[in-house]
């Protein structure tokens, strides 16, 4: 782990999933998706602050931490993810705006370092939420949000947490789309990548 | 002999940093194994099951050493270990009971021969049902540091005609333990108990 990470880390737990088939017919090769969630505490649990700079600078180290995490989970480098997400679960003594802040002012940046591009929007989900919340992380793909095949979500949750002074912050990498995805619209070949929508 | 369907694969790891208390000079992990396959007796009884147990072994060797890998690769970090499986709604709690030779032996194989029972539990259960998976030290039961546990579950699985197949290892004890009883370090390992 990086040493100078300020964050204060209770757990991290990774979660690698591969699809080999979908009723009954070979998805091939099959589909990864992986996810890494720490569990950290919340600095502002129980008070109403209104500088949220240190989340802020928490959700920074963490998009670094937790996309090496997934990458590696996966076995791929950055370059090779085609999609992406990230979440947070705010225990009962925090409020929303504390997911806010770790997700939205600075996490993205370096989780386009690690991936080496990425000029979509990062889809979100946050909630409040107890022990063993699920949360429900979307995905989408990295480059061109419009890309049909790689809309989807994965779900993680962890039995003990968030505890009520903690907050759950995930981040989600594939290597593929849906298994067997065959909906039509805009493809992963006809990308342009300017826009970061197609 | 039916063949092994695996739909998915799913590797969850955890690391522990703290529970409240002082930071581990070395974090707990704990990993677990889950695939789901096809159960090839939902539907209906089968009286003769038992040649799956067969079927299932490559893949019990196949999940324990993917666990040994993702624990870094050296099956002596190990020293906790439990399995376990969920039966989709179309099969029987027997078919769970499939899983405890293939999935045991696999572990103690790929651990060079632990003494130990592997701890266990099974149920039969929806898609997104939860297990709770018992973990006890690898060569004496009655460790008490390491009696533990991981609660695993996959969304969308199992489905009525497929099994959830389930192992786990761990590198340690809890986090945080101080109840006293028998010491990893006062382990006999000659009866797998003590």
């Amino acid at each position: 782990m990086n040493a100078n990470i300020r964050t204060k880390i209770r757990k991290i737990v990774t979660f690698v999933e591969e699809t080999h088939t979908e009723m009954g017919r070979k998805v091939d090769p099959p589909t990864r998706r992986a996810a890494a969630v720490a569990v950290i505490e919340n600095p502002y649990a129980g008070q109403y602050v209104d500088d949220l700079s240190e989340l802020m600078t928490i959700g920074e180290e963490l998009g670094e931490l937790l996309t090496q995490r997934a990458v590696a989970a996966l076995g791929i480098e950055g370059p090779s993810a085609e999609s992406y997400g990230k979440a947070a679960a705010v225990g009962e003594n925090g409020e929303l705006e504390h997911a806010a802040a770790i997700l939205h002012p600075k996490l993205g940046t370096p989780v386009r370092r690690v991936l080496g591009k990425g000029a979509a929007l990062i889809p979100s989900s946050k909630k409040r939420g107890g022990l063993g919340v699920f949360l429900d992380i979307p995905l989408g793909h990295k480059d061109a949000a419009f890309v049909r095949s790689h809309f989807d979500g994965m779900e993680v949750r962890i039995s003990d947490a968030p505890r009520a002074n903690e907050i759950m912050v995930a981040i989600a990498v594939t290597d593929s789309g849906r298994p067997l995805a065959r909906v039509g619209g805009l493809t992963k070949e006809q990308i342009k990548g300017e826009d970061g929508l197609r | 002999m039916p063949e092994v369907q695996i739909r998915k694969r799913v590797l969850l790891v955890e690391e522990i940093f703290h529970e409240g208390g002082p930071v581990a000079s070395k974090p707990l992990r704990r990993a677990a194994a889950l695939v789901v396959i096809r159960n090839p007796y939902a539907g209906g009884y089968v009286e003769k099951i038992d040649d799956f147990m067969d079927d299932l072994k490559p893949l019990g060797l196949e999940m324990a050493r993917s666990l040994v890998a993702a624990l870094g690769g050296d099956p002596k970090v190990v020293e906790g270990y439990g399995k376990g499986g969920i039966v989709g709604a179309a099969g029987e709690i027997e078919h769970g009971a499939l899983w405890h030779v293939p999935g045991g032996y696999a572990m103690r194989d790929v651990l060079g021969g632990a003494k130990a029972i592997v701890a266990s539990t099974k149920k039969v259960g929806g898609p997104g049902a939860r297990l709770d998976i018992p973990v006890t030290h690898i060569n004496a039961s009655y460790v008490r540091s390491h009696f533990d546990a991981m609660e695993v579950g996959i969304a969308d699985a199992p489905r009525a005609d497929e099994i959830l197949l389930a192992l786990v290892m761990t590198t340690g004890a809890r986090v945080h333990a101080r109840v006293g009883g028998l010491k990893a370090s006062e382990i006999k390992g000659e009866d797998g108990l003590r």
